[in-house]
């Protein structure tokens, strides 16, 4: 298996917020906490695109690189998540993050903020899979019983994708071809070069010695 | 008399003494850029699948598959 990801393709998504409900209801995640949301851009104009949008779960995390306590880890699957009995609710994930993803609940009547919450790619955290502990703090283990996000799941246009990303690129080329073959133009898959890196450049072989100066 | 008191002096020496030996260190060695959390367990690991990594990403691979509608409805 390579490994997990996202992947919003903006020409399906209809802004159901579809995603969003099945996350909130999956994870029983508290009022004013959002781990997925749909965002629209040029709302009303023609043309408009909608994206889901939560934790891309990076290849070069910035919120693994900025946390003052280092309570994020990478799984073997290439998920992140982060141990809430660490965490110090800072917030300088929130700051480095480029989508938004950490949430800090706000409980207390001064409102203190809470330990970060975040999409999990449906993986739980650093407790014993699909026990209380690890859904109270994380939410439900889809991934232990086999399944992917129920935010992709749930998705009726099939617009968000999560999973294996060698699995995720073939739907996604079908889907450019199908629509190349009919005229439409897609757009490259949103957030990708942000969250997994460009595809490096083949080098360039050196210039020989000697050779002629321009 | 004396013989029992030395060794219960000795006892007690001794129980003072290692008194301190099961106690855990209750500070995280912090190390710059490592993750210093509780160690979690593969997906895989517990049930239904109970440490079955090939069986888990056959079903992982079938669901994965199945949010492809071109080979989903054929």
């Amino acid at each position: 298996m390579a490994r997990m990801k996202f992947l919003c393709d903006a020409e399906r998504c209809i802004e159901c917020n579809g995603c969003v409900t099945a996350c909130k209801q999956e994870h029983d995640i508290p009022w004013g906490v959002n781990r997925r949301r749909v965002v629209t851009i040029n709302d009303g104009v023609p043309g408009e695109r909608s994206i889901s949008v939560a934790c891309m779960h990076c290849s070069d995390a910035p919120c693994m690189a900025v946390c003052p306590v280092d309570c994020f880890y990478r799984t073997e699957e290439g998920i992140v998540l982060h141990d809430k009995d660490l965490c110090i609710g800072c917030g300088y994930c929130f700051y480095a993050c480029p989508f938004g993803a950490p949430q800090f609940p706000q409980a207390g009547a001064f409102g203190v903020r809470g330990k970060m919450d975040k999409c999990t790619f449906c993986a739980g955290g650093p407790e014993a899979n699909n026990s209380d502990a690890e859904y109270k703090k994380y939410g439900r283990n889809r991934l232990a019983e086999g399944k992917l996000p129920a935010c992709a799941e749930m998705c009726a246009t099939k617009a968000l994708l999560g999973g294996d990303s060698d699995v995720l690129s073939d739907i996604y080329r079908e889907r450019v071809t199908n629509r190349a073959a009919r005229g439409t133009p897609s757009m490259p898959p949103w957030g990708w070069d942000t969250a997994y890196g460009r595809p490096e450049a083949p080098k360039q072989p050196a210039a020989p010695p000697g050779g002629a100066k321009s | 008399m004396i013989k029992q008191a030395i060794l219960a002096m000795a006892a007690i020496a001794v129980a003072v003494g290692v008194a301190a030996c099961g106690e855990r260190p209750q500070v995280i060695e912090y190390k710059q850029g490592k993750y210093q959390g509780k160690p979690d367990t593969p997906p895989y690991d517990a049930a239904p699948f109970s440490g079955n990594k090939t069986e888990w990403e056959r079903a992982v691979k079938t669901r994965n598959q199945s949010q492809n509608e071109y080979k989903r409805i054929s």
